[in-house]
């Protein structure tokens, strides 16, 4: 069955590259804050652009945010959105969806490590959390834009270091994240994608 | 461990990629999407357009090609070119820019690096920066670099600037070193070395490249966490292949070609 996907609108300005990756995965992407719409999808993502607070007012503001805990369909946030299934966020101290346990907070810099942490940076497989999101994707390098992560948790299935290791893929149930950029990691990041819309 | 980036930089003059040297003369090098791709498929990490005519020009950058190109490739890239106020540049970003960098623009008003930084967060703000060394030893900034005609010499210190941009809200800086942009002589490693005493986010070295052996240098001894060339991947001179090869072995850690 070809898998019926939505973008949930949180107010991200950069959706275009997202729906262009699922193209060429021969996919539509539409981006709506329609309930039915939604309650419709085989698949949903949440994207995130910006600022944490502020996708959390979009989500707010379309009714959004009461809708997402309800979703039982795969969900997969990515950057931001990722952060945005946390509890709370450091960023401008907000309040998150709390689907998963945990806050996100600000990377730590040290001599030698920049934040933010731009660039290409690998995948590390959680042992014995083997994942059919992670299929194909250990020790690859992926892209990353980011100023704050989650810790590494019992949620964790992929790590990635930056001075200490953070969380660069989550799952919990039907609940995923994923830090990094997947529309803009090459190869790994279309593997990814084809990973979650794999999942049933 | 994070990689270091290899940039190749596509000046873009009326929808064509065109390269000059120490930024005069320039020469058409091919189509922006031919060359965007090119570069993806060779292991490029990322791409910077710059539209260099935008900012003497007194115009933003043209968004048709910024979409058409976040179509087409699948890694990320940076636009600059003119870019002026919060709403330019969340056009080009709605277009599918994943970073905008701001130059002449943020010399005429400082504030707006931190206007950038407040609507779309730190991590797309990228702060280009264009400097040469003057007679009393000094590295100052210059202004309208892309037209040899309006390009002015300011008093601003670039050490100082560099500080500046990053307490804005700069999330990236690139440093094009003019003295040697073009000259394919290697990037100016004692002036990157001093910048990156003061520059805690990512610095990009721009200006210099002309052989495998440079890269490694500007990695090394200054520590850049990304560099930017354009004639030398170009011209077909060194093959990203090649360069993510040499680099291996000397030990930076590179992402991997396919």
């Amino acid at each position: 069955m070809t898998p019926r996907l939505v973008l949930l609108d949180s107010g991200g300005a950069n959706l275009g590259s997202v729906q262009a990756a699922f193209k060429r995965l021969g996919i539509d992407a539409p981006v709506t804050s329609d309930w039915n719409a939604i309650r419709d999808a085989t698949h949903v993502v949440l994207p995130g652009v910006g600022a944490a607070d502020a996708c959390m007012t979009r989500l707010r503001e379309n009714g959004l945010d009461r809708l997402i805990p309800r979703l039982t369909q795969p969900l997969i946030g990515i950057c931001v959105g990722m952060q945005l299934l946390f509890d709370r966020s450091e960023e401008s101290d907000t309040e998150c969806l709390g689907l998963l346990r945990g806050e996100v907070r600000l990377l730590k810099s040290s001599p030698g490590v920049r934040v933010p942490h731009m660039g290409w940076n690998r995948l590390e497989g959680v042992p014995g959390a083997a994942h059919p999101l992670m299929n194909g994707l250990d020790r690859e390098a992926v892209y990353f834009v980011h100023s704050y992560a989650a810790a590494t948790s019992s949620d964790t299935i992929a790590a990635t270091t930056h001075g200490l290791p953070f969380s660069a893929m989550v799952a919990k149930g039907s609940v995923m994240g994923a830090q990094f950029h997947p529309e803009r990691s090459s190869a790994a990041g279309a593997r990814l994608l084809s990973n979650f819309l794999s999942l049933e | 461990m994070l990689s270091r980036r290899i940039i190749p930089c596509l000046d873009v003059r009326d929808g064509e990629v065109v390269k000059g040297v120490r930024f005069r003369d320039h020469v058409a090098m091919g189509r922006i999407e031919d060359l965007a791709l090119r570069y993806r498929d060779e292991g490029a990490d990322e791409l910077v357009f710059y539209d260099i005519t935008a900012s003497p020009e007194g115009r933003s950058v043209d968004r048709a090609w910024v979409e058409r190109v976040a179509r087409l490739i699948d890694i990320p890239f940076c636009v600059a070119g003119g870019i002026r106020s919060v709403e330019e540049a969340r056009a080009v970003l709605w277009a599918g820019a994943d970073k905008i960098s701001v130059n002449s623009p943020a010399l005429e008003r400082p504030a707006l690096v931190g206007e950038l930084a407040r609507a779309f967060g730190v991590q797309c703000v990228v702060v280009g920066i264009d400097s040469l060394l003057d007679v009393d030893s000094e590295w100052r900034v210059r202004q309208y670099s892309g037209d040899p005609e309006k390009t002015r010499a300011l008093s601003r210190r670039t050490l100082d600037w560099v500080i500046e941009v990053q307490d804005l809200g700069a999330g990236e800086i690139v440093l094009n070193c003019m003295g040697s942009d073009g000259a394919r002589t290697g990037y100016d490693v004692p002036q990157l070395k001093a910048v990156r005493k003061v520059c805690r986010v990512p610095l990009v070295a721009s200006g210099g490249a002309g052989c495998a052996g440079d890269f490694a240098a500007v990695f090394k001894e200054a520590d850049a966490d990304a560099a930017l060339a354009a004639s030398v991947f170009h011209s077909g001179a060194l093959p990203i292949p090649n360069l993510k090869k040499y680099l291996r072995e000397e030990q930076i850690e590179v992402r991997d070609v396919a």
